[in-house]
């Protein structure tokens, strides 16, 4: 349809040519177009960074003023002038070292896998496919497996191990496809100069290519965590408690074995459950730890999301095949 | 010399460890492969053999034709579709608002700025998508809605209003990255082609790249359309949290994961109705979603095949 429209248009001008004017004006209203489109394109740019920055300084100015020593070392508390995040970072901490150890083997590992050994068939294409879809899965339902299966049907209670293996689970597919594309800059010529050599397979993965590809794995491994550090969901699903005003065993004590896991199985908040909490409440002075709790988060995220960036930046002139 | 010669025989010792190492190290990396699939398996058994329960109470029709969805009400009535309607007028909402803003910008990222502009602008971009969402949340309810209620000062609140333009702020990049990529990768020959016959950069950008790259835009689409599908803090927060069968965008209303949490949040025994509820509307959920992405899969090919 597009081409017979072509086709007549054509026809047209050729039947009677456009004069001077006519093309002068043609080429103005084209220009003006052209002009008009890069002002909008601009414009809408220029919206969506000051979103994020209306975004920033409304929970800086609101949040700043409260963020003291005490906000990180108090526990929440029914008084808002006297509530902290103690428990919420701790128990922040604890759950993204949970998922990390979860995450990073198994999406590392699997990374590699179809990399560098998946044969091109029927099976590999069903995992691809898979990891693709499982990344366009709502968060919430991650949270609502680990409810069935980590914590009524393996007992492991409303725990940080729970919550770790859930968010582990669901940044499982950014850590993954981020190896791969990690692993896919590396050019052949350097496997085969390996295995001229001598090398098995998995010596050349563990000399050169796993080492040369580090920075992106590690690029994939700080994005996915700084998305694990702000999922809120997932973990209200599987029954994360609001009010925690302990904090989880420690790790190290003074008697023998000295090292313990019990910490694992404690109850737990984080950061962005603790915010969800203050800022549900109709009292304003919540809404200011709410903005406090989220400052804090943000801060950490764009930090996180920052130092990606500049490793990827970094390898990247650095790597000149 | 013969110390290599016996080094170099496939039986000696080094090598037959080294091939048994990496035949191991083999099946180990294919086993973290395939944890993808069992955590897929996972989801759908849980969500599947925990809401088989709740049809055993409630009757098929019921759950898709009923109005309302109280399943906490001691006269619990279990209808569906104000939930689905919420989900689907935020959803709405947010593609209005990320769609056409997602598009220009790629557009404008890809055809209009330098390369090295551009090299610092995208990351940026993608920092909205890092924002966490409970951040976003906070954003809607404390500075958004109160914005609106400028303009708008009978809105309420708590409305899908507020909620979906946040989220569709939120997911602008999920849509402007996969498109600008998709844009970034149509041959500059066509572009060139484009240009020799006097074309500006403007019909260019709108008669040349976006249609050669409308396959990979379309996936930047669905993709931006699943997040908002599964989107749940905003709307929690935002949105409030009663099941409302309304299309007035300025009323509160709840989607089906904020109807998640609000159940979560509170102590629910494992087997009652309440649980089984929140996996039928997991369930439900996970089946908008992947029908959403089949559909897009469908418009992929379909375009696909028409070039």
């Amino acid at each position: 349809m597009e081409q017979s429209m072509v086709q007549t248009q054509t026809a047209r001008l050729l039947r009677e040519p456009m004069s001077d004017v006519d093309i002068a004006r043609n080429l103005k209203w084209r220009r003006m177009k052209n002009f008009m489109f890069s002002v909008v394109g601009l414009l809408t740019l220029l919206f969506a960074i000051c979103t994020l920055l209306a975004l920033f300084i409304d929970l800086a100015m609101t949040g700043v003023p409260r963020i003291s020593a005490e906000f990180f070392t108090n526990f929440p508390s029914r008084f808002p002038e006297k509530a902290g995040i103690l428990s919420a970072w701790v128990g922040s901490l604890a759950v993204m070292i949970t998922t990390a150890v979860v995450a990073i083997p198994i999406g590392v590992a699997a990374g590699i896998y179809l990399e560098e050994y998946a044969p091109k068939n029927f099976f590999t294409k069903i995992i691809e496919l898979n990891i693709i879809n499982l990344a366009g899965v709502p968060s919430i339902t991650f949270g609502l497996m680990a409810l069935g299966l980590f914590v009524y049907k393996f007992k492991f209670g409303q725990s940080i191990l729970t919550a770790g293996m859930t968010l582990g689970l669901l940044v499982l597919p950014i850590v993954i496809v981020t190896t791969r594309e990690a692993i896919r800059t590396i050019p052949n010529s350097i496997r085969e100069a390996s295995f001229g050599l001598g090398a098995s397979h998995w010596q050349t993965i563990q000399h050169h290519v796993l080492p040369y590809s580090s920075g992106g794995i590690l690029t994939g491994v700080i994005i996915s965590l700084s998305r694990a550090i702000g999922e809120t969901a997932p973990l209200i699903t599987i029954g994360a408690l609001t009010f925690i005003a302990f904090l989880p065993t420690a790790p190290v004590s003074d008697v023998f074995p000295y090292v313990s896991f019990q910490w694992l199985h404690d109850a737990f908040t984080v950061m962005p459950i603790q915010m969800f909490n203050w800022v549900s409440r109709p009292q304003q002075e919540f809404h200011v730890n709410a903005a406090a709790t989220g400052t804090v988060l943000l801060v950490m995220t764009l930090l996180m999301n920052g130092v990606a960036i500049y490793i990827r930046y970094r390898f990247r002139r650095r790597m000149k095949w | 010399m013969s110390e290599l010669k016996a080094f170099t025989s496939a039986n000696h010792p080094t090598r037959r460890w080294r091939k048994i190492k990496d035949r191991l190290i083999e099946t180990v990396l294919f086993l973290a492969a395939c944890s993808s699939v069992f955590v897929t398996m996972g989801i759908v058994y849980v969500l599947v053999s925990e809401s088989l329960p709740f049809f055993e109470n409630v009757s098929f029709t019921e759950f898709l034709t009923g109005r309302e969805w109280t399943p906490m009400f001691s006269d619990a009535k279990f209808g569906i579709r104000p939930l689905v309607a919420g989900t689907f007028m935020a959803t709405f909402i947010a593609v209005c608002v990320a769609i056409p803003l997602g598009t220009i910008v790629s557009a404008y990222l890809s055809e209009y700025l330098k390369p090295s502009a551009r090299e610092i602008l995208k990351p940026v971009l993608e920092l909205l998508a890092a924002v966490p969402s409970v951040v976003y949340g906070y954003f809607a309810l404390l500075f958004v809605t109160p914005m609106l209620q400028k303009i708008m000062p009978n809105l309420g609140g708590f409305s899908i209003l507020s909620a979906g333009i946040v989220m569709g702020i939120m997911i602008i990049p999920y849509v402007s990255s996969l498109s600008e990529d998709a844009m970034g990768a149509v041959p500059a020959h066509l572009r060139e082609a484009s240009a020799a016959l006097g074309s500006t950069k403007f019909q260019t950008t709108l008669r040349v790249v976006i249609p050669s790259a409308f396959s990979g835009i379309s996936s930047a689409y669905v993709l931006g359309i699943s997040r908002a599908l599964g989107e749940t803090m905003v709307v929690a927060i935002a949105a409030g949290m009663q099941p409302n069968l309304t299309l007035d965008p300025s009323e509160p209303a709840a989607t089906i994961t904020a109807f998640i949490v609000q159940v979560s949040l509170g102590d629910l025994p494992h087997g009652s109705i309440g649980y089984q509820s929140i996996y039928v509307a997991g369930l439900t959920l996970l089946v908008l979603t992947l029908i959403f992405n089949i559909l897009g899969m469908w418009i992929k090919n379909q375009i696909q095949e028409k070039e």
